[in-house]
């Protein structure tokens, strides 16, 4: 039925005149700001273990879907733009890229507040969008320039934003999953209502800390859910052949889990809302979000050695989660075809002109390479072991 | 050079009586706090040193003040004694007292006790959130300590052995020392990480080691060792207060050395080493353990006609080339004796330091006798040949000061 509503409106959409003249602008500038709840049904059901799964039915918004768009749409721009920034040298070492999973990070957001604790791996950039990151920040940092969130100190796998409770950015694989127990249980601990995500990928899930984590986690009731971004490939090798029981919500054992289409943003909104309160309830639970990435495993792996290109042009045809969105839009009428054509022109230039403006901000001065060594405390002068040279005074 | 030291060793085994090995000097004792007063108050060219000394609003920090009540206290009796896992006892309740977001991890801290009795009664008096018994997963409440640390808890770790904390280095160098930096800044991590090492009674190889050689080049911590009870609490108490990650490296067989410390609150600096016993002849640097060995070798020296100045560097990283250097320019020679291993070891970077900065002031190559690189044997013998002995001390000596 939506698919016969879409095509009638493909129709009409042929005669440019008619669609923009057929909508006044009183009645656009309504829609997209529209509050009113509307239900929508996720295409996948979700998949439990030891839990009952949440509803199917997902409470949103007009304006809400919009901005999954947009904002999807947004770190989408931002990953192919850091690939051609890769390419050009701009930017070096580990770029590790998000795009086909970004429905993770808009989903994960609209169900929780910005004192809700978010950890996740090296495939930072889109989480750190999410979480409240400027544009010029991330390709800033990206670009090793000062003005970026770790004051290009970081560098791709280490973006952090404190004060939106965004922990980072971790490379060493499976390392963020301790930290982010650490991080549930000074939320237990200060007794706030509060929870922590712990984002690992399908290749940390064989991390015997993750087993440790979870443990301590169940023992001592911690508010901390592990998700498990499952894109079916750790590095090169593919989930068949890295782990004996794929079922990463299950892994849990003793604790609940719940498998999520994972490109599907209102699916992960649903999820992480249900894990939300049972995790301040029960105790810590596993969410496996099915879900894939286009690129490589970073740039410097073509992606395609280990898997075939028609596999990633089929996932980006059938379950492309900002396509997902857009036929959402049409079909409930919430906007034409135009108006978010022009919403991705307006992200592009977004894009665009925040990349010009990282490309011109300064590089880190050479004292910067002794700041933040130590705090200041105790009158340390940050100049190694030896106190040779002094370089710098924390004053 | 290795082979007059064994030599030294197979003969002075015959005189050896290892029940005395862990005596602490106690004569000299007050004689190290006076000495403490000269260097804080003359420190005068160092404006960091200054602010070292008036860091603390509360003064504490003065070992001015301290120095002073020191004395009178071991004159007039008004400090109280104890052991020194007490001590470190008492220095971390304070501490727990004082701010509530401090908060203990490791294994068997909370209803046992502690396996060293260092957390001893704390679960009962802070209750289960505070002293966490922790399952056996160094790497994930290393990490898990270091996660709550980013948001503003102070806990202190401790490894039931620091050898046991080697499962768990990769959460101490790369979460631990370097987040503040890699973040930018935006996260302090200021956790203390504290345990037992060093070779103790016959405990075997894995139980014995001496590990404060693989974290020391990790940037961003900072590494202390203690060795009396009344530096003990000072360190602890500076180690939790300190807003960077603090390594605090106990010793097995120091647990029960007894002395008398002060009734009043005090902290010892992290950065600073403490001067033992001042002398003409020779600067001895040590610390932990060793530093009872290199007093029981002092005093056969001092019966021969040497006048050797002790210094316990207590701050592992970064070394306090200040007394340090002080030191040098005063005795010309140094001797390094440690427990560490021979190999990249504290002695290692210490010498390296000593001729970088002091090379000038040097009428002999530094000397360094570190344990040697060999697991720690468990026969009794053998262990004993792998630490360094009081005998090989006054050879060493001997040797350098010709």
């Amino acid at each position: 039925m939506a698919l016969s509503r879409l095509s009638l409106r493909s129709n009409r959409l042929l005669n440019p005149s008619t669609t923009t003249a057929a909508l006044p602008s009183s009645l656009r500038r309504h829609v997209s700001t529209d509050t009113t709840p509307i239900t929508i049904e996720t295409a996948v059901p979700f998949e439990s273990h030891l839990c009952d799964a949440p509803s199917r039915s997902v409470e949103t918004s007009s304006s809400e879907i919009l901005s999954f768009f947009r904002d999807m749409a947004r770190m989408r721009r931002m990953e192919i733009a850091a690939d051609s920034l890769y390419k050009s040298k701009l930017i070096r070492g580990f770029c590790h890229l998000y795009d086909g999973q970004e429905a993770l990070a808009v989903g994960m957001e609209a169900a929780i507040t910005r004192k809700d604790a978010i950890i996740t791996s090296y495939r930072d950039h889109c989480t750190f969008l999410g979480r409240g990151g400027e544009l010029v920040d991330a390709f800033s940092e990206l670009m090793g320039r000062k003005r970026g969130c770790s004051n290009g100190k970081g560098g791709s796998m280490h973006f952090y934003k404190k004060d939106a409770c965004f922990y980072g950015g971790h490379g060493i694989v499976g390392a963020q999953i301790p930290l982010g127990c650490g991080l549930a249980f000074a939320q237990k601990y200060s007794k706030e209502e509060f929870v922590t995500f712990t984002l690992y990928g399908d290749g940390a899930a064989n991390q015997g800390q993750l087993f440790e984590a979870l443990n301590i986690a169940a023992l001592w009731d911690l508010p901390a859910i592990l998700v498990c971004e499952n894109n079916h490939y750790g590095m090169g090798t593919a989930t068949w052949r890295s782990a004996k029981s794929p079922a990463y919500f299950k892994r849990g054992d003793y604790v609940p889990g719940l498998k999520v289409d994972g490109m599907d943003a209102l699916a992960v909104k649903q999820a992480c809302k249900f894990a939300k309160e049972h995790a301040l309830k029960n105790g810590p639970i596993v969410l496996e979000m099915d879900t894939y990435r286009y690129h490589g495993h970073s740039m410097s792996d073509p992606g395609s050695t280990y898997r075939t290109r028609d596999e990633v042009s089929g996932v980006r045809q059938v379950r492309d989660p900002i396509e997902r969105v857009r036929k959402l839009l049409l079909s409930h009428d919430i906007a034409t075809e135009k108006e978010l054509k022009d919403m991705e022109k307006e992200v592009r230039k977004e894009v665009d002109d925040a990349v010009a403006q990282a490309k011109e901000s300064p590089v880190p001065e050479p004292s910067e390479l002794f700041t933040n060594m130590y705090v200041k405390d105790c009158g340390v002068e940050s100049f190694g072991a030896d106190r040779k040279e002094l370089k710098v005074t924390l004053a | 050079m290795a082979a007059r030291i064994h030599g030294g060793a197979a003969t002075a085994l015959s005189t050896f009586n290892p029940k005395k090995l862990v005596a602490p000097s106690r004569t000299n004792l007050p004689a190290a706090r006076s000495s403490k007063r000269c260097i804080v108050a003359g420190g005068g060219s160092d404006a960091s040193k200054k602010s070292l000394s008036v860091r603390h609003s509360q003064k504490l920090i003065a070992n001015a003040a301290v120095a002073t009540k020191a004395e009178t206290s071991a004159t007039t009796g008004t400090g109280h004694e104890l052991l020194l896992f007490e001590a470190l006892q008492e220095g971390l309740e304070e501490e727990m007292d004082r701010d509530p977001h401090v908060c203990v991890m490791g294994e068997d801290v909370g209803h046992y006790g502690g396996s060293y009795k260092v957390t001893k009664g704390l679960a009962d008096k802070f209750g289960d959130l505070r002293v966490l018994d922790t399952p056996i997963c160094e790497n994930a409440f290393t990490g898990m300590g270091i996660g709550a640390a980013m948001t503003g808890l102070r806990p202190v770790i401790e490894g039931m052995n620091m050898g046991f904390l080697l499962l768990a280095f990769n959460q101490i160098s790369n979460n631990c020392g370097m987040l503040h930096y890699t973040s930018g800044g935006q996260f302090t991590i200021p956790v203390v990480i504290r345990g037992p090492g060093g070779v103790g009674r016959q405990l075997g190889a894995e139980h014995s080691q001496r590990l404060e050689s693989y974290f020391q080049s990790i940037p961003g911590i900072q590494m202390v060792a203690c060795s009396t009870p009344y530096n003990a609490k000072g360190l602890m108490k500076a180690a939790i207060r300190s807003e960077n990650p603090v390594i605090l490296f106990e010793h097995v067989l120091l647990y029960n050395l007894k002395e008398k410390i002060p009734d009043e609150e005090y902290i010892c600096n992290l950065e600073e080493a403490e001067m033992v016993r001042p002398g003409e002849h020779i600067t001895i640097l040590t610390y932990s353990r060793m530093r009872y060995h290199v007093m029981q070798a002092a005093k056969t020296l001092v019966n021969k006609g040497y006048d050797p100045e002790v210094i316990d560097i207590r701050s592992l990283k970064p070394f306090d080339l200040y007394t340090i250097g002080n030191s040098v320019k005063k005795t010309h020679r140094v001797l390094i004796v440690e427990e560490c291993m021979r190999t990249g070891g504290i002695g290692a970077s210490l010498t390296a330091a000593i001729n970088e900065n002091f090379h000038d002031y040097l009428d002999a190559p530094v000397m360094c006798l570190s344990s040697q690189d060999v697991p720690t044997p468990y026969a009794g013998t053998l262990e004993e040949w792998t630490v360094v002995q009081p005998a090989q001390i006054v050879t060493a000596v001997e040797q350098l000061c010709q």
